[in-house]
């Protein structure tokens, strides 16, 4: 394919969109669709045909347009001059008639209205979902109209590859799966690393518990990932591509096949792509439920076909990575940003943000918050905004205690730090991370022990097994965390699981280990109280120091 | 890697050997391809049993234990066979903290079975999940594949018992 090919693509379907007067979007992302949008859908399209307006009407499968909490969500556009929208929340099969009969007489159904001027739409800045909720995912042309593979096209014919990773780092994008590595830094390791073939490797193992940015963004864009693949293939030399996907996301798997193969057809993908000699293939491989397949070295062993175990580093993926060679591993996000940075300028991009932190960053919101969903806001906006403005505030009258984020290797932040902002390094000081972008939000009625002990339940399940701090460390931490909870504890167990917290930081082999403590670390420095209120007291006759069972052999279940 | 002398031949004229055979076929029998493989072998039988872990190491040529080391290590594959109808609840935490572990214990009173367990008649497997990635309807349970959003306990039961009595 050549440039003016793709600027034809693009003009055709942009024309194509524009001969319907009105556009009916359905969200048929994986959240809306379990509350059955695909069936609001072909309602639609039903009512749609039978008032015969289906030349002027278009009805189309989109996705995620970030509101889970109220989905399925519907959203009809005008394409006049101003191009008015409206937003329809919890709508349903039953709906699709009376919708359709106020897009015919102009007169939007009230009933239904989703207010759209509210701060969980106005304080949100896009980026990585500028598309998403817009283009329909399993349609390649749709991307390319809305400017999709122009960046790919710009860093092929204009731009050397030197150039490419000039722009990246001068972008100051830090890796978006949570350890916030300079993604710049990293791709000119790879590029320099002396090898091939190389690999560029995609993270879609997104493991956490309470994070589905990734997903969404491969249910709703999944070429803007093949996009941001392709051109770092071009910057570091890399001929193949990996995603490596969880086998939880049946339908992001989907899109993704759909998209490599329109993007093979085209010619944006596969051998001399726009003519030129960069030739790079993608393939998926499934993951198969394993947490600590997101640590990179894991991944790589996972894709060789191996268990799931990390090695220790150096040597780092980008000197020998999948099959001993030079590997680039970015994570989804990370990928979804790089298309905008090479299309608009490194310069744009950390225009945006803190000063350590820049660009946005796209978080889940769940838990105990009003507006579930899907957001992405700029670097360094404050968690209370995040959680009151945005997020709509705790329902149920009840009161914020603390908001996770980082998941099993985050912490517990308290209402003290709400006006603290997020970036990288700030979350970091209090004790948390940015994480892949979870943010569980609870409530007076939650307790922080119990959290922890969740968290370090689900470390002790995922620990490879490889390292004894880590297989061992984590079963006794979970064994005296249930010891407190049962109320048999004493403050000689704190003291113990607190220096096992240290132990097995500082000792672990990987990042699964090496941060699995800090659940009960930052609960424990903020929420000591709830601790001490479980313990035994020792003039209470049993200071029963009972060794906690060992044999952390994990025993399969199913 | 060694190229295989001879083809194992297939355990029986059940067809799903064949679907199993074709995606090793098309990664070249590459030891590499294992855990695809065994994705594919799982897919077509809903568990992996002695007999499939031994066609995909002969066929791949490489040792029976180390199949078994990663059928063992990866959570999504199961050895044993699973019930007629299975009720995966979501323990992510979003769904944690709205009380999923209430509906396991609501399940495991009705039906005598924790989660990773199958009901002796064979009818229902209760399972967890990890993170489906539906935190914003928490509490998540696919009940046969379909994935049912903010699941109380009476809606729970009431579903499980229209799966049952299937």
């Amino acid at each position: 394919m050549t440039a003016e090919e793709l600027e034809t693509l693009a003009e055709e379907s942009r024309n194509e969109q524009a001969k319907a007067r009105q556009t009916v979007r359905v969200c048929v992302a994986a959240g809306c669709l379990s509350s059955k949008s695909d069936q609001v859908k072909d309602a639609l399209t039903a009512k749609v045909k039978e008032a015969g307006m289906e030349h002027d009407c278009c009805v189309k499968g989109v996705g995620c347009m970030g509101l889970c909490a109220a989905g399925p969500l519907v959203s009809v556009t005008s394409e006049t001059a101003t191009k008015k929208e409206v937003m329809y929340q919890l709508v349903t099969p039953n709906d699709a008639g009376e919708i359709v009969e106020g897009i015919k007489n102009n007169k939007p159904v009230k009933r239904l209205d989703c207010p759209t001027d509210v701060p969980f739409f106005s304080r949100q800045k896009k980026i990585v979902l500028e598309n998403c909720g817009v283009i329909d995912p399993e349609k390649i042309e749709e991307y390319i109209a809305a400017d999709g593979y122009s960046a790919l096209h710009k860093c092929v014919s204009t731009l050397s590859p030197g150039q490419v990773v000039e722009q990246v780092q001068k972008s100051g994008l830090r890796g978006r799966g949570g350890a916030g590595f300079s993604t710049g830094l990293k791709w000119s390791m790879v590029a320099k690393a002396a090898g091939t073939p190389k690999y560029v490797i995609c993270n879609a193992d997104e493991g956490d518990p309470g994070a589905f940015m990734d997903r969404s963004v491969l249910e709703s864009d999944p070429h803007r990932v093949l996009e941001g693949m392709a051109i770092a293939a071009y910057a570091v030399g890399a001929t193949q591509g990996y995603i490596y996907v969880r086998a939880e996301y049946p339908l992001a798997i989907k899109r993704l096949k759909v998209a490599i193969r329109h993007a093979e057809r085209v010619g944006v993908l596969g051998a001399s792509i726009f003519g030129t000699p960069l030739s790079f293939k993608v393939d998926i491989r499934l993951g198969a439920g394993a947490f600590v397949c997101g640590e990179e070295t894991a991944l790589i062993a996972s894709i060789e076909g191996q268990r799931g175990q990390p090695r220790p580093r150096p040597p780092f993926p980008a000197q020998e990575g999948l099959w001993g060679k030079p590997t680039l591993i970015n994570n989804v996000e990370t990928f979804a940003n790089i298309a905008p940075i090479l299309r608009n300028g490194g310069e744009w991009y950390a225009a945006i943000g803190t000063e350590k932190s820049k660009g946005t960053k796209t978080f889940a919101l769940a838990g105990k918050v009003t507006n579930t969903g899907l957001i992405e806001v700029p670097m360094g906006m404050t968690l209370r905004e995040i959680i009151f403005q945005i997020g709509g505030g705790i329902p149920d009258g009840r009161k914020f205690k603390a908001v996770q984020t980082g998941g099993p290797s985050g912490g517990c932040i308290p209402e003290q730090f709400l006006d603290m902002p997020v970036d990288y390094d700030s979350l970091a000081k209090v004790g948390s991370i940015m994480g892949s972008g979870g943010m569980i939000i609870m409530d007076e009625t939650s307790s922080m022990v119990d959290v922890a002990r969740f968290f370090m339940e689900f470390c002790q399940t995922e620990s490879c097994g490889k390292c004894v701090p880590c297989r061992v460390g984590t079963t006794q931490m979970h064994e005296l965390l249930k010891k407190i909870i049962a109320g048999k504890a004493t403050a000689a167990d704190v003291k113990l699981l607190e220096e096992l917290c240290d132990m097995v930081k500082s000792t672990s082999l990987c990042g699964l280990g090496q941060t699995s403590p800090n659940p009960v670390l930052s609960t424990l420095r903020y929420f000591r109280k709830e601790y001490e209120d479980l313990l035994q007291h020792e003039d209470e006759g049993s200071n029963g120091h009972e060794p906690a069972t060992a044999g952390a052999g994990k025993e399969k279940t199913r | 890697m060694v190229a295989i002398a001879k083809k194992p031949t297939m355990p029986s004229k059940d067809k799903r050997w064949l679907i199993i055979d074709a995606t090793m076929r098309r990664h070249g029998y590459v030891g590499d391809s294992l855990i695809e493989s065994l994705h594919a072998a799982q897919e077509a039988f809903g568990y992996l049993d002695d007999e499939t872990m031994r066609f995909v190491a002969k066929s791949l040529n490489v040792p029976l234990s180390k199949v078994y080391g990663v059928s063992t290590f990866y959570h999504h594959f199961t050895l044993k066979p699973q019930g007629e109808h299975t009720c995966v609840v979501c323990m992510g935490t979003a769904c944690y903290i709205k009380g999923a572990a209430e509906l396991l214990t609501v399940l495991e009173k009705e039906y005598g079975v924790k989660g990773g367990e199958t009901t002796k008649d064979g009818k229902l497997s209760v399972l967890t999940a990890r993170c489906l990635g539906s935190c914003g309807l928490a509490p998540a349970v696919v009940f046969d594949g379909e994935v049912a959003a903010k699941v109380g306990k009476a809606d729970l039961l009431a579903r499980v018992a229209k799966q049952v009595a299937q």
